[in-house]
């Protein structure tokens, strides 16, 4: 037992060695030291401290450490996940540890759904939001018929199915849809029957690997310059190791971009000069994440867990990451989203000038109206 | 237009020709792990790990050093075939008299390893490798655009596969290679050094893999854990082929490669299995594999 | 002989007393869930000398049905533990009887491309919950009295079996049965020739291995709350080996230890190392294959046995 009252305590456990290791891993840590930096380090007078720990994307490790945490270190917010499968388990000890836990870089949707406890707060994306995105954008711009590579799990699955709602409701059609297993290497085969469907938009319904290596199957064999390559889910991290030459003309949609605007920027040149790369969509989400939480603490004068809950659902979310977002009853932080255009080689002036707006889309736009129905907080 | 079970025959054709470029890779992948089994009794675990480590040192080469493609070919696997006579010579060596299973036991320690430092030193998201100029492009063949850069591989592991067979059935160095495999002492008695020989024959293994890892490097995305599933795959290869044939490896290679490429249009959920199921049913069938002899 | 009577004895105060030594009950129930499973591997590795590289199959198989039926369908505790063990179980015969029929490494490789069958199943199969992983599964109660709920009595819960487990593996490889494993394991052909259908007491072994390796699964699920595709893959069976190869296979305590340490190890090495643990976690491996193939325990076994003249047969291999 450290003197848990004299400090604050921020948790971050995250996947630091594996798949997702370079979209948050170290570069969320740093962002969210930013943010602790920026309120003076200081919050009610106690220190914030910061512990990390890699939960190897093992859910046992990422629940027991998070259990462990809350009863022997005194720690007051969590912040990670990453992987969906580690983020549900380490909500459930939220729920029970009361312990404030900002799930970011998880895709599923039912952190906030089925499985939503009144201590997750869901920042930067979900599928239904990613899925919304990219779709309504192309689908708009004439792109009708589409053909999904899908990852064969939930993940995947429930991207197509949020993209597919999308693409039906503006009056496209979905031809067809292929279920690539997880961790495939070679695509071409998967490629080949999108383009014999005919269809005018490649909706690459995966992530990381996944994706690289499906886009750059799809550069092989020409399929992009026939068909419209469409991601659901890219990081700018991806973009950069795919390299332009590969990855210009796709459409993806993102909850930020380091050259938005001048603050984007501004908190982009102060972390590149740490980490030697701009950061990604959820490591701006992790600083701002750690910010509001930090400012709730700030406005209730404690860091009691339900008065910040409490706090951090009324008030509305103001900094460099989004403008007016909130966080809906069931636990979604509802913001901006933007989908993008990755330029071409020659459309890009200097280093790390990726994408162009395509469009602009409102939380409301992107994440619906109403609160998800599957989550009980939802229910009033 | 023609179809067979329901599907058009340019579909079909189609998948056919890439199946017989993954089969290629695994033709390649499969004879070094044969190769290394067959002469040495050793199951090299690390073969999916060396795999990586040969992607990675060409993609080294061409970042930080210089070196362009072509030379990453024949350096790549040089360099990750002399670590691996490093391997052989620090570890697997003192491990010859013991179960064979302890050398399995090391190799998976080994991959751990290799899988583990390079992702703390590149990440685990994987690094993009440029297909050389001169195979940029592809061939129309009416139903499908072949990129000229998958047939090169073709070529290239089919004539490298042709060449070890060549080496190890039919000439003098290979009968002694044989001969060593079967009665070690008497070869020694001969005059003929058999530690070297059992060295470098772990050495050429793991530079087969490194080759078709440099192979690959432009295909897939360079990254620390693209050998960690496709050695089993590969296992899989050997085991249905008959471990140690050099031939079942090949041949098993190639037509694993084929099977799983029609498999990605009946039922593609089932690719990544499609391999595992044919291994059950030809041990049941046959437990030694198709080329195998006991 | 009085030496290990000391060791079990001291060992089971430090078990009982251990929730009130401020340890955390739950990482100490994720112990003995290792160990169990360790202990069930050794079963195999360790007295027949088949190395099972797939025995993660069997542990989560049987993890996912038990928190299937408790979460889906509303299952008691024992009735679940039981259909998941009966799974592992089925699973373990299936597998088993494909695999004993080759040995060594042929042996290894088909455990190892099957449980990979196995893993493909889970990620597929709707009731798995894919990579979302099975959660929120509840721990019940025993016989509808006793609930497990708190972390205390679901540790004494699970020591019980654990000891329980224990003991039926040490009367496994006393009994005729295990004797005849051991022959297996010292020379095969000699046990064919004195007439011993071989491959029958192989898949026995492999079976009842596979059983107990599913009840740690179970365990594991219940104690946790949650099972995912880790708790099937490749990774988990290669932990499995180090626990028992570390500790020292073909002992009684080494599958204990080895969990232990790897248990103990990945909990508070990733805090250190970061990135890094895989390569520690290779090393060990090496380390281990290289200078001290007995393990800690065998190692141990060892030193005593030649003042004593005890445990003259503990080569592992």
């Amino acid at each position: 037992m450290r003197a848990a009252g004299e400090q604050v305590v921020i948790g971050d456990i995250d996947d630091l060695s594996g798949v997702y290791a370079d979209v948050q891993g170290q570069g969320g840590i740093e962002a969210a030291k930013m943010a602790i930096a920026d309120v003076g380090g200081t919050v009610l007078g106690k220190r914030i401290i910061v512990l990390s720990v890699d939960h190897q994307n093992k859910p046992d490790i990422g629940a027991s450490k998070f259990r462990e945490w809350a009863d022997q270190n005194g720690l007051n917010m969590l912040i990670g996940g990453s992987n969906t499968g580690v983020s549900i388990a380490m909500s459930k000890v939220a729920a029970v540890k009361r312990v404030p836990f900002f799930a970011i870089g998880a895709g599923g949707a039912s952190l906030t759904g089925a499985d939503c406890t009144a201590y997750t707060v869901h920042y930067a994306y979900d599928t239904t939001a990613l899925g919304n995105g990219t779709a309504s954008a192309i689908v708009r711009q004439g792109g009708k018929t589409w053909f999904f590579v899908t990852a064969d799990y939930a993940f995947g699955t429930q991207l197509q199915e949020a993209a597919t709602r999308v693409v039906v409701a503006n009056g496209g059609k979905v031809l067809g849809a292929v279920r690539a297993p997880l961790g495939t290497t070679d695509y071409s085969s998967f490629l080949l029957q999108a383009q014999a469907s005919g269809a005018q938009v490649l909706g690459l319904a995966n992530a990381g690997t996944d994706f690289s290596n499906s886009l750059k199957g799809a550069n092989e064999f020409g399929l992009t310059k026939t068909m419209t390559p469409a991601a659901l889910l890219a990081f700018i991290s991806d973009i950069h190791s795919l390299t332009l030459q590969t990855a210009q003309g796709l459409y993806l949609t993102t909850a930020w971009y380091w050259d938005l605007n001048e603050e984007t920027r501004a908190f982009a040149k102060r972390f590149f000069a740490k980490m030697h790369k701009e950061p990604t969509m959820t490591q701006a989400a992790y600083y701002s994440a750690t910010l509001q939480y930090l400012n709730a603490v700030k406005a209730v004068g404690s860091t009691d867990s339900d008065l910040v809950m409490a706090h951090l659902k009324q008030a509305k979310i103001n900094d460099m990451f989004t403008k007016n977002g909130y966080v809906r009853a069931d636990g979604l932080m509802v913001h901006t989203m933007y989908v993008m255009q990755v330029k071409t080689p020659a459309e890009s002036k200097y280093p790390w000038d990726y994408y162009k707006v395509i469009k602009v889309m409102t939380g409301e736009e992107a994440d619906g109206l109403q609160p998800d129905p599957t989550c009980s907080l939802a229910k009033k | 237009m023609t179809t067979l079970f329901g599907l058009p025959l340019p579909a079909i054709l189609g998948q056919l020709m890439l199946g017989l470029v993954n089969g290629s890779f695994y033709a390649l992948l499969s004879l070094g792990l044969a190769v290394i089994f067959g002469l040495m009794g050793v199951v090299n675990f690390a073969h999916g790990a060396f795999y990586m480590l040969g992607a990675f040192a060409a993609y080294i080469g061409l970042q930080f050093l210089g070196v362009n493609y072509w030379c990453a070919l024949i350096l790549a696997p040089l360099a990750v075939g002399l670590l691996g006579i490093a391997v052989e010579r620090l570890f697997l060596r003192h491990l010859y008299q013991l179960d064979p299973l302890y050398g399995l036991l090391l190799t998976f320690g080994i991959a751990l390893i290799a899988e583990g430092i390079m992702r703390g030193l590149f990440g685990a998201s994987g690094k993009s490798y440029p297909v050389p100029a001169v195979l940029q492009g592809g061939f129309n063949l009416g139903f499908m655009v072949l990129p000229i850069y998958r047939a090169w591989v073709v070529l290239v592991s089919l004539t490298v596969c042709g060449m070890t067979w060549f080496l190890i059935e039919r000439t003098g160095l290979g009968a002694m290679l044989r001969a060593a495999t079967e009665n070690a002492r008497l070869v020694q008695a001969f005059g003929i050094n058999v530690p070297l020989l059992v060295m470098s024959t772990y050495g050429a293994g793991v530079a087969l893999a490194a080759l078709a890892g440099v192979l690959a490097a432009p295909v897939i995305q360079v990254s620390p854990l693209m050998g960690s599933s496709l050695v089993i795959v590969v296992f899989a290869v050997v085991v249905i082929g008959g471990m140690g044939s050099i031939v079942g490896a090949i041949v098993s290679g190639l037509v694993l490669g084929l099977i799983e490429g029609l498999t990605k249009v009946v039922y593609p959920e089932a690719s990544n299995i499609v391999v595992f199921v044919i291994m059950a049913v030809v041990l049941v069938w046959r437990p030694t594999g198709l080329f195998g002899k006991e | 002989m009085r030496a290990q009577i000391v060791v079990y004895v001291l060992l089971a105060i430090l078990a009982l007393a251990a929730p009130f030594l401020g340890l955390y009950p739950v990482f100490l129930m994720k112990l003995l869930c290792f160990a169990m499973f360790a202990c069930a591997f050794n079963l195999l590795l360790g007295y027949t000398k088949m190395l099972s590289f797939g025995h993660a199959a069997y542990f989560g198989s049987s993890a996912y049905v038990t928190g299937w039926l408790m979460t889906a369908r509303g299952w008691g505790t024992i009735e679940a533990i039981f259909a998941g063990v009966a799974v592992a179980t089925l699973l373990g015969l299936v597998i088993g009887a494909i695999a004993v029929r080759r040995q060594g490494i042929y042996f290894a490789m088909i455990t190892l491309a099957l449980s990979q069958l196995v893993f493909f199943i889970c990620l597929q199969a709707q009731f798995t919950g894919g990579e979302n992983g099975l959660q929120g599964i509840p721990r019940g109660s025993l016989f509808g009295i006793i609930g497990l709920g708190s972390d205390q009595t679901m540790y004494y819960f699970v020591l019980a079996v654990f000891v329980a487990v224990y003991i039926l593996i040490r009367r496994i490889v006393h009994s005729p049965f295990g004797q005849v494993l051991k022959a297996i394991r010292a020379n095969e052909p000699r046990a064919v020739s004195l007439g011993y259908k071989v491959d029958r007491y192989k898949l026995l072994a492999f079976v009842l291995s596979a059983s107990l390796a599913g009840l740690a699964g179970s365990l594991k699920a219940l104690v946790l709350g949650f099972v995912t595709l880790s708790d099937v893959s490749q990774g988990t069976s290669g932990e499995v080996i180090l626990m028992t190869l570390l500790g020292g296979s073909g002992t009684f305590l080494g599958p204990v230890v080895g969990a232990n340490i790897v248990v103990t190890l990945q909990e508070y090495l990733s805090d250190m190392v970061g990135a890094w643990v895989s390569v520690i976690i290779g090393a060990i491996f090496v380390i281990c294959v290289m200078t001290f193939r007995r393990g800690f325990v065998g190692e141990i076994q060892r030193r005593f046995a030649r003042r004593t003249g005890e445990f003259a047969n503990s080569e592992p291999t």
